[in-house]
């Protein structure tokens, strides 16, 4: 195992972070205050409470994961993307390092990122209402592991891209769609019953409603599903990332 | 002298089934500088490429040390280095953290003595805490020098380490690769200038559309192949000049010059009876000048030959 290979690559990438801590930080901070205003004191004023829960608090933990999503799928997908885009790609090709310390350095270091702004969200929603975390351990376990699988996804996604514009795709048509929906900001008990079934096939659904319970414990689904799922995204992204390496595909001319 | 590096039946097709390597046969000896000459797109980068592991090649072997560069890629690379021929490097780090990353993808712990005596080596001592995009081409070019010698490669690959760049700074950058060599890095570089290989190098490979059409020392290259030249200059311009000799040596007349070419690999040649002929046919010669081809010359009927073959 090549650890300063992995830990390089994890200072490098972090250093990236560092540079533009600025942004880095102060936007999930501004987003966050302003799902606050909009939907907490806006559309909150008209929905007092959702399952117990006053509804300010409710919409925290969807607002974590729309946050965290986004962000590690950027955020990897750029970082391998743009040393692809630079060709400075070579370097990593040529050192000693296996397919899987790569995916441990740029994912690991995209995952650490994601799990520092949730941090922050939550430490800023906690200016804003009451939040109780019940079940810690499980909210860590939520998101870190959701942290490195959409990382994990990110990387695919950069790989793949062959354009800037390609890598917006997936965050702006996939996954902010499907967070909205998947019961951010409502649960989804709230709709008809026929977008209540189409909503069950919604994966994001199954996170959101799992870190909702590890705060509230309350869920749209079984805590057991939700964990069946982030694993089922996650171990595909490893089958297709290993596929892509062994392939060689997008990787090595 | 052992070999560092040892190619058998490299092949390499693209895409679009582009032969870029075909069937390629080579050795490097250990302390030795080797010129990789060919014109672009004969397939020269994606050789030293597949060499580095930055290119999967289709089938053969390639041994760095001893080491399969597949099969045993942790210890084969980790010997070498690699200059590519483009300026591959992120604007917005520092010349010292982008050294340091390099040599932690190598998985070498930090070595700031090493780095720092590096960075002076390279004169980019007083540039380390520069930004990459603050500093010139031929500094940058250095970095990337820099980055390939900071795990302490035993074996470099240079690829068109003066592509594009003025004079001054290939002489520099010539100063650099003798200079490395002196310390026992074995070098390879690629270059389509000829005079780059004939300055720098002790043997050169010739490779063209993805084949290696020869392989050599510089100077017996150039003995072997070279053709040479006598400019004899006549007292008198001669706009008759007599048509026997001229046929009989072949010569060509231009005003008072008469240029007489013969290749040393021939020995018939009897330069004293010649110039006793022009002589004594009533001709006064009053100077003549030898000429050698230049590496140049026999690359481009090199690859002439290949092409018609």
């Amino acid at each position: 195992m090549n650890y300063f290979g992995v830990i390089a690559i994890l200072i490098h990438e972090l250093d990236r972070f560092k540079r533009t801590l600025l942004q880095s930080l102060a936007s999930p901070i501004i987003t966050t205050s302003l799902y606050f205003i909009v939907f907490g004191t806006a559309i909150g004023s008209r929905i007092k409470e959702i399952d117990g829960i006053n509804y300010g608090s409710y919409i925290v933990p969807g607002m974590i994961m729309l946050t965290i999503l986004t962000q590690a799928l950027s955020n990897a997908s750029f970082a391998i993307y743009f040393q692809k885009f630079t060709s400075t790609i070579y370097e990593i090709h040529a050192a000693p390092l296996s397919s899987f310390e790569i995916i441990l350095g740029f994912v690991g270091a995209a995952a650490i990122k994601s799990i520092i702004i949730g941090l922050i969200i939550i430490i800023t929603a906690g200016f804003f209402v009451d939040i109780e975390i019940q079940h810690p351990i499980l909210m860590i376990f939520f998101l870190i592991l959701t942290s490195i699988t959409f990382s994990l996804f990110g990387f695919i996604v950069g790989l793949y891209a062959d354009g800037f514009e390609g890598l917006q795709i997936i965050p702006i048509l996939v996954i902010t769609p499907l967070t909205f929906l998947g019961g951010s900001f409502y649960s989804i008990t709230m709709l008809p019953e026929f977008w209540q079934n189409i909503s069950l096939l919604n994966p994001v659904l199954y996170l959101i409603s799992g870190f909702r319970y590890s705060f509230y414990e309350v869920s749209d689904v079984s805590l057991l599903t939700s964990i069946i799922t982030i694993f089922t995204i996650l171990i595909g992204c490893i089958f297709f990332i290993s596929y892509t390496f062994i392939k060689g595909y997008k990787i090595k001319n | 002298m052992k070999n560092i590096l040892e190619i058998n039946d490299v092949n390499k097709s693209y895409r679009n089934s582009i032969k870029a390597l075909d069937n390629i046969n080579l050795n490097i000896k250990e302390g030795e500088i080797f010129s990789l000459l060919g014109p672009n797109g004969a397939g020269k980068s994606t050789l030293i490429n597949s060499i580095c592991g930055i290119v999967n090649f289709n089938s053969g072997t390639i041994k760095i040390n001893g080491y399969d560069n597949i099969k045993e890629y942790r210890k084969a690379r980790q010997i070498t280095g690699i200059v590519p021929q483009e300026l591959y490097l992120e604007s917005f780090e520092t010349v010292w953290k982008n050294i340091n990353y390099s040599r932690g993808l190598f998985g070498k712990p930090k070595n700031h003595k090493y780095v720092e005596d590096l960075l002076k080596m390279l004169s980019l001592w007083d540039k380390k805490d520069s930004k990459i995009k603050e500093l010139s081409g031929g500094m940058k070019r250095r970095v990337l020098i820099a980055k390939a010698l900071s795990h302490q490669p035993r074996l470099l690959f240079l690829d068109e380490p003066t592509a594009s760049i003025d004079v001054e700074l290939r002489k520099e950058t010539w100063d650099i690769v003798r200079k490395l060599n002196k310390n026992g890095t074995t070098i390879v570089l690629t270059t389509h200038y000829i005079e780059e290989a004939e300055e720098l190098s002790s043997r050169v490979a010739i490779i063209n559309d993805g084949k290696i059409i020869l392989v050599d020392e510089t100077d017996k290259l150039i003995k072997k192949l070279g053709e040479k030249s006598i400019k004899i200059e006549l007292k008198n311009e001669e706009i008759n000049f007599n048509e026997n000799l001229k046929k009989k040596y072949n010569l060509v007349v231009h005003k008072n010059i008469l240029t007489f070419k013969y290749n040393i690999k021939e020995d018939n040649i009897n330069l004293t009876k010649m110039l006793n002929e022009i002589e004594n046919n009533g001709y006064q010669i009053k100077d003549f000048i030898t000429e050698q081809s230049s590496l140049e010359e026999i690359f481009i009927k090199l690859i002439k030959e290949d092409k018609k073959s």
